[in-house]
């Protein structure tokens, strides 16, 4: 998306060099990746030293075990949030998908067509956030708000007040079993695998290029060809599917399900995905930085946990992150503005 | 005539405790507890630097924060420690990395409100397979025998409804037309106070039970069916509202009404935070609720009894709960496991009632 004007190769480079969106020299050394890794190792060092079982196999499943769904989740917004867009609903989808699963289980369903049913309710769902916000053209954090509320009650009208319970056990032991032989829980190593999908896709498609192309700049893209409204109507789709996934693997995993679900767990999907350096205004971010996000996230909240630290200040330690990650990546930006703002400013209404 | 959102909230709690007080009922035994204030805690058999872990079901709700208090004073006469540990969300996800931390931890036992009644059953599974002795208080789990574990109840049926005409009666004199100032028709918990109400009511011949209304626990429904409650019997006496919803409507109707006050008398189950002003300019004399600063004291002696190995789960084992006495296993019924019931209902009144902030 550069100006490149230029003919001569040389040239193009020491262009890029100089303009590059106005970014600093340091920023092109420290990518915000690094930085995580950074971080990454910091949150272990400071766990470790803290807590003397923090590093030991136990506690692997059990950080894996609770990030799991949240970080399949955070997958798709990955993607949607770098169209310049962003799906809230994915907490509630959980939760409706759960509910529908657990209820046809209820009422005698095999518990594999209920999961498929869940998972056909995941694509319903993610359609209609697609049919509004691409097809129709509607701010996208207006209308998952909505499905947020939406899917809730829909759920709530399913299964409130019951609890189901029940599920075979031999799908549920992914709640406290690690998968054979390895330390880690079955919704991570799902998650690791649909990385390594999503970052191929992302990284390394055309489809992952038109993604980009969306966020840096929708009206330049569509004139080049990209079919923007396809491409984040599918997006919305495929939130809505996994985030069904997430809502099956949250019901096995707690063995039961009730309508409230997951409820404001968006939060941690939307926080992560920031984290990971996917830029809220769209067109920038990759996976890599989600998944080190997902295991910065999961270590910090169980070390802060086993020290006892109260929750309330855990909080306090997400929100500044949150804040930290939307405010250092966009330093660049934010810098311009001000400038900007102070070239205008000593001019008078003349 | 509106009631703060925090306080209906709050109130709701209240009364979604009381379901599972009546979920007991079943067990049709009268209150076990030997109040026996001696003073000094009677620790037999209760090894020392034991670590519990209290999992409320946020550490914010007042109610749970007096309950920890508890719980903790019980430790520390025990020469053990309470770890509290939660979330700032009602949910289960935010208690299980909690439980995950005991387990980590190899803490003694576990005493948790649960926010959800079978999504902690796996994570309290493997807290038990880990050595881990299981109890619960203010909100119960259902997680069948899988973990087995110990429900601490916080009042007996019979006792709410029987000590509440008992308060009455002492204020009124044992005489005059009485009415109930109820919840929902339909609230099952009410309605298995009242009835034992009614039971209690015969053994005092000149108190006559003219009516008993229903306010949905909805303050301006409440207060409709009290003021039609008082000009159909202008001779009441006394009422009895067995809910926080319908105690304090009644008693800000009262307080503003000083020439009714003087004839009529008021109580019933309320919260000290709503109730404590009715309670100093005179409108309301007593009124109960349990008190969850002893809930957590018995819950942790519990607690304390069952990981030394002193008590068990087997009906009738009985344990020394410092100065609250001793306490002796209920059979399970209906739904609900091995479990203890704290015993009667704590008056509130002018003496005391400064004294708690739920």
């Amino acid at each position: 998306m550069t100006p490149d004007i230029t003919t001569k190769p040389s040239e193009t480079v020491s262009y890029r060099g100089a303009d590059d969106g106005g970014q600093p020299l340091w920023r092109k050394l420290v990518r915000w990746e690094t930085a995580l890794v950074f971080v990454l190792i910091a949150v272990l060092i400071f766990g470790s030293a803290k807590e003397s079982g923090f590093l030991d196999g136990t506690n692997f499943f059990y950080i894996s075990l609770n990030m799991g769904e949240i970080a399949i989740m955070a997958l798709p917004l990955t993607l949607i949030v770098m169209t310049g867009e962003i799906d809230l609903s994915v907490a509630s989808m959980l939760g409706l998908s759960g509910t529908v699963m657990g209820s046809l289980f209820h009422d005698g369903w095999s518990v594999w067509a209920a999961m498929a049913a869940a998972l056909l309710v995941g694509a319903a769902g993610g359609a209609l956030n697609g049919l509004l916000v691409a097809k129709m053209g509607l701010p996208s954090i207006a209308v998952t708000i909505g499905t947020l509320t939406l899917f809730r009650g829909l759920a709530e009208i399913v299964l409130a007040p019951r609890t189901i319970t029940g599920f075979p056990i031999s799908l549920t032991k992914i709640g406290v079993v690690p998968v054979q032989g390895t330390k880690i829980a079955w919704s991570a190593l799902i998650f690791l695998v649909l990385a390594i999908i999503f970052g191929v896709v992302l990284h390394a498609t055309a489809l992952g290029r038109s993604i980009v192309a969306i966020g840096l700049q929708p009206e330049a893209a569509r004139f080049s060809g990209v079919r923007v409204d396809r491409i984040k109507f599918g997006l919305y789709v495929v939130s809505g599917v996994f985030c069904a996934l997430a809502g099956i693997l949250f019901t096995l995993k707690n063995s039961s399900v009730s309508y409230d679900a997951g409820t404001g767990l968006e939060l941690n999907v939307v926080a992560i995905v920031l984290l990971g350096g996917v830029s809220i205004f769209g067109g920038r971010g990759t996976v890599i930085g989600v998944v080190l996000a997902v295991v910065i996230v999961g270590c910090l909240q169980q070390a802060l946990t086993q020290m006892g630290v109260q929750p309330e200040v855990q909080n306090i330690v997400t929100g500044s992150l949150l804040l930290v990650s939307v405010l250092v990546p966009n330093s660049g930006e934010l810098v311009r503005r001000i400038r900007a703002r102070r070239r205008r400013g000593p001019v008078p209404a003349a | 005539m509106t009631i703060s959102r925090t306080a209906r909230r709050r109130a709701t709690a209240i009364l979604s405790l009381s379901v599972a007080g009546v979920m007991l009922a079943a067990c049709g035994s009268s209150s076990n507890a030997g109040s026996d204030p001696t003073g000094k805690p009677t620790a037999t058999g209760v090894k020392k630097g034991l670590t519990v872990y209290f999992i409320p079901k946020d550490t914010q709700n007042p109610y749970e924060v007096l309950a920890d208090q508890g719980g903790k004073k019980a430790l520390e006469e025990l020469g053990g420690k309470v770890v509290v540990s939660s979330g700032t969300a009602d949910t289960a996800a935010a208690q299980i990395p909690s439980i995950q931390t005991a387990i980590q931890k190899h803490a003694d036992a576990i005493v948790i409100a649960g926010n959800d009644p079978s999504a902690l059953c796996p994570s309290l599974n493997q807290a038990s397979a880990a050595g881990i002795k299981i109890v619960s208080f203010d909100s119960d789990i259902s997680c069948g025998t899988s973990p087995n574990h110990l429900f601490i109840n916080q009042a007996d049926t019979a006792d709410v409804g029987t000590s509440e005409v008992d308060l009455l009666a002492k204020q009124i004199g044992s005489t005059g037309q009485v009415a109930i100032l109820s919840a929902a028709a339909s609230a099952t918990n009410q309605n298995a106070w009242i009835g034992f109400m009614k039971k209690q009511l015969t053994k005092y011949p000149n108190m006559k039970l003219v009516s008993t209304v229903y306010g949905n626990d909805d303050p301006a429904t409440s207060l409709t069916v009290l003021q039609g409650l008082l000009s159909a019997y202008p001779n009441l006496k006394g009422i009895i509202s067995p809910t926080t919803v319908g105690i304090s409507t009644a008693a800000q109707y009262l307080s503003n009404h000083k020439d009714v006050a003087k004839k009529v008398t008021l109580t019933g189950l309320g919260l000290p935070s709503q109730m404590k002003s009715y309670v100093k300019d005179g409108t309301v004399k007593s009124f109960e609720l349990w008190n969850p600063n002893q809930l957590g004291y018995l819950a942790g002696y519990a607690a304390a009894s069952l990981a030394s190995g002193s008590a068990s789960l087997q009906t009738g084992s009985t344990f020394k709960a410092g100065t609250l006495g001793s306490y002796k296993v209920l059979a399970p019924a209906s739904g609900v496991g091995p479990s203890v019931v704290l015993g009667p209902p704590t008056v509130f009144d002018a003496s005391n009632v400064d004294k708690f902030n739920f």
